[in-house]
Order: C-alpha cells, then sequence, then structure tokens
C-alpha cells in the first residue's frame, strides 16, 4: 500500500517539474516537440530508477557504513554521471535503434537537476531499497508525463495569436503554472501531501 | 579602456546576459525557493559563493586540466563548494538551511555555474573570470530578490517578514504556491522583453 502511495505520489501529487521545479531546462528546451519530449522522457526515467537504485546502495552501504555521510553530493554526482555514460554505452552496443532514439538527451540528463534531486529527497525520506526504487520510476513517469502535456500545448501554440513580447519563454512559464493549478487537484488523492 | 572592459564583465550578469531573465538558466532554485525575500537573498548569497570559488579554481588549473576530463573535475570543485556551503549554512544559520531544503545541494547541478566555467572562466585570466562570475552571481541574486520581493507581497502582504499590508488585504495564496512562481516569471520576462523594445526602439 505505502509503496502504492509513493508512485502517485511522486508521479500526480507532488509531480517533480511542477511542485519542485526540477527538471525545467530540458522541460522548457526539449518540450517543444512530442517526439523529442518522448525521447527525453524515456531516457530520463530509464537513467532515474537506476540511479535510485545505486544511489540508495551505495549510501547505505559505503557511505554511512564508513561514516562519511557529508560526501554525499560529490559521490552522487560521480555515480549519475558515470550511470549515464555506462548507460549510453550498454544502449550504443544492444539497440543501435534506440540509441538513435535517445541519442543526443542521454548525456543531457547528467546536468538534470531532477536525477539528483531525486536522489536527495529518497536520503531526506529515509526511504527503504524497495520504496527508493519505485520512487525513482514514479518521478520518472511523472517527468514523461507532463513533458508530453507540455509538448502537446506547445505545437498547439504554433497556431496561436500569442502577443509579441509573451513569445517563447514567457508563455511556456505561464502554461506551466496553469498545469501546475490543474494539477493542485490531484494532491486529494493523498490525505496528508 | 581596459577598464572599461572589465566593468563590462562585471555588469553584463545584470541584465545584458541576466542567467534567469535573458539565459533561462538556474530554474529550479530560482522558482522553488523565492516565496519570500530574505530565502531568495540567502540562495542568491550561496551560489555567487560556489560560482566564484569555482571560477577562481577553474581559472587557476585551467592550463593543466586536459580537455576531455573537464566537465568532471568542474562538477567535482564545484560539488566540493556547495557541500562547503551547505554546511556552512546549516552550523551558522539553521532555520534557512532548512527553508532552503535540498535545493541548496542542488546548486551541484545549476547549469549557470558549470555554465559560466565552459564558456568564460576555462579560457580567461583570473581577475577576469572573477569579475564575470561575481556580476553573474549578483546578477542572479538580484533576479531572485525581485522574484520573491512580488511573491512575499502579494503572497503574505509583507516584505522582508514586515507586514505591509493591513488585516484587508487577502493574501493571493496562489503566489506562494508553485503556480505562482511560474506565472509570475513568465510576465517579469514579457516586461523585460517590452522595456528592451522601447530601449532599442528608442536608439
Amino acid at each position: 500500500m505505502n509503496i502504492i502511495l509513493i508512485f502517485i505520489a511522486a508521479t500526480l501529487v507532488n509531480n517533480f517539474v511542477l511542485t519542485y521545479f526540477l527538471g525545467i531546462c530540458p522541460f522548457l528546451g526539449v518540450s517543444s516537440k512530442i517526439e523529442s519530449a518522448v525521447g527525453m522522457g524515456f531516457a530520463a526515467t530509464f537513467v532515474m530508477t537506476l540511479a535510485a537504485t545505486f544511489t540508495w546502495l551505495v549510501y547505505h552501504y559505503i557511505l554511512l557504513r564508513f561514516n562519511v555521510p557529508y560526501l554525499e553530493y560529490v559521490s552522487f554526482i560521480l555515480i549519475i554521471a558515470s550511470l549515464v555514460q555506462v548507460v549510453e554505452m550498454f544502449i550504443k552496443k544492444f539497440s543501435p535503434e534506440l540509441y538513435r532514439a535517445l541519442g543526443i538527451y542521454l548525456p543531457l540528463i547528467t546536468t538534470n537537476c531532477a536525477i539528483l534531486g531525486l536522489t536527495l529527497f529518497m536520503v531526506l525520506r529515509e526511504y527503504n531499497f524497495l520504496e527508493s526504487i519505485v520512487f525513482g520510476f514514479g518521478a520518472g513517469v511523472g517527468f514523461t508525463l507532463v513533458l508530453l502535456i507540455m509538448a502537446g500545448i506547445r505545437e498547439e501554440l504554433e497556431f496561436a495569436d500569442v502577443p509579441e513580447v509573451f513569445k517563447g519563454a514567457p508563455i511556456t512559464l505561464i502554461i506551466a503554472g496553469l498545469l501546475a493549478l490543474a494539477f493542485m487537484g490531484f494532491s486529494g488523492l493523498i490525505g496528508s501531501a | 579602456m581596459s577598464n572599461v572592459r572589465l566593468y563590462m564583465e562585471f555588469f553584463k550578469g545584470f541584465w545584458k546576459e541576466n542567467p534567469v531573465f535573458r539565459q533561462l538558466l538556474g530554474m529550479c532554485p530560482t522558482l522553488a525557493v523565492t516565496t519570500s525575500v530574505i530565502n531568495g537573498i540567502s540562495m542568491g548569497l550561496a551560489m555567487t559563493f560556489v560560482l566564484v570559488s569555482t571560477s577562481i579554481v577553474v581559472s587557476i588549473i585551467r592550463k593543466i586540466v586536459p580537455n576531455q576530463v573537464r566537465i568532471a573535475t568542474f562538477t567535482i570543485i564545484i560539488a566540493t563548494f556547495v557541500t562547503i556551503a551547505d554546511l556552512f549554512l546549516k552550523a551558522k544559520f539553521p532555520p534557512i538551511s532548512k527553508e532552503l531544503g535540498p535545493y541548496v545541494p542542488l546548486i551541484v547541478v545549476n547549469c549557470i555555474i558549470l555554465g559560466r566555467q565552459e564558456a568564460f572562466a576555462k579560457k580567461n585570466p583570473l581577475h577576469k573570470s572573477f569579475l564575470d562570475a561575481l556580476g553573474m552571481g549578483f546578477g542572479f541574486t538580484l533576479a531572485l530578490v525581485i522574484l520573491g520581493a512580488i511573491r512575499e507581497f502579494l503572497g503574505s502582504g509583507s516584505i522582508l517578514n514586515f507586514q505591509i499590508l493591513g488585516g484587508w488585504f487577502e493574501p493571493w495564496v496562489i503566489m506562494i504556491l508553485p503556480a505562482g512562481a511560474f506565472i509570475t516569471l513568465g510576465f517579469l520576462i514579457a516586461l523585460m522583453n517590452v522595456i528592451d523594445q522601447r530601449l532599442r526602439s528608442a536608439v
């Protein structure tokens, strides 16, 4: 039950993009086409799930064990960077098609704050191993969902008559604000979120 | 002449290349912590500290770091300074540290810092990199303070925790919610575009 709650919370109620503002850069940059939004979303979900798994193991079995939790940030960012690199090489070798589809988005993920944010929240909330994996996956799904919605709206927006000064970033931010309002409706799903 | 150029390195961060309003970098702390002015100031200063220290170190070691591993090197330098800033805040200003939460460690992945190293510090001498980083840091702080002031004023009727509007004022709760952050920033950037247009047509 707890696991399901964590998943729903990470996907809808406390959506990473709309309530924690994590992963805004790709959200603003990549979300103008549905295809690239899908690619970015899948790549991020993949890396997020893996990152949650590995950082949990490293944090609990290495950092806490040797009593050096202050190395948290340095080691987490290294784990994420090397993870992205490994995933990239792996996909390139075993599925060149997927690699071509994700290609450019993979390296970008390293500097995506959603991934590091995810691992920090995981430590902060003291999730256990299984909960962390579900949390990572849920956050990825939520990220993909919002990216997709945004891409859909922005494709329509090209035909809309937006005032000159609002073109580009301003209108995107305002749409994001309205989306955040809409997503607040989900907060009823969980009692004390 | 070179003095004028040095001033330019410093002041470009405020308007022409303001990291938040112009380059749209470092969005997550910008939107997340600006529910009040004081949060904006502390976040901005933490960020400036990390940015300036990193730029100094990168600028010093720029000739001995091999090009292939530069990103990893920069990231580790950044993470080190972020750890220092985080521990300092935790020890000296525990309430602020609690308020900012995970957004202090998230400075590590802030694109402004890595961006400045890539675009500036790795190919410029120490004094220039220092001024560039300081200007960018202050420009970032300025943006956070403006956003924080608008949201705090409309969202709770106060500035820096001083109640300005009386009891008759019904706070706009939306302004301190995430949606308010997006919408305020959207309007601010649009406002900047308007001012820029006016300036250009005046010239």
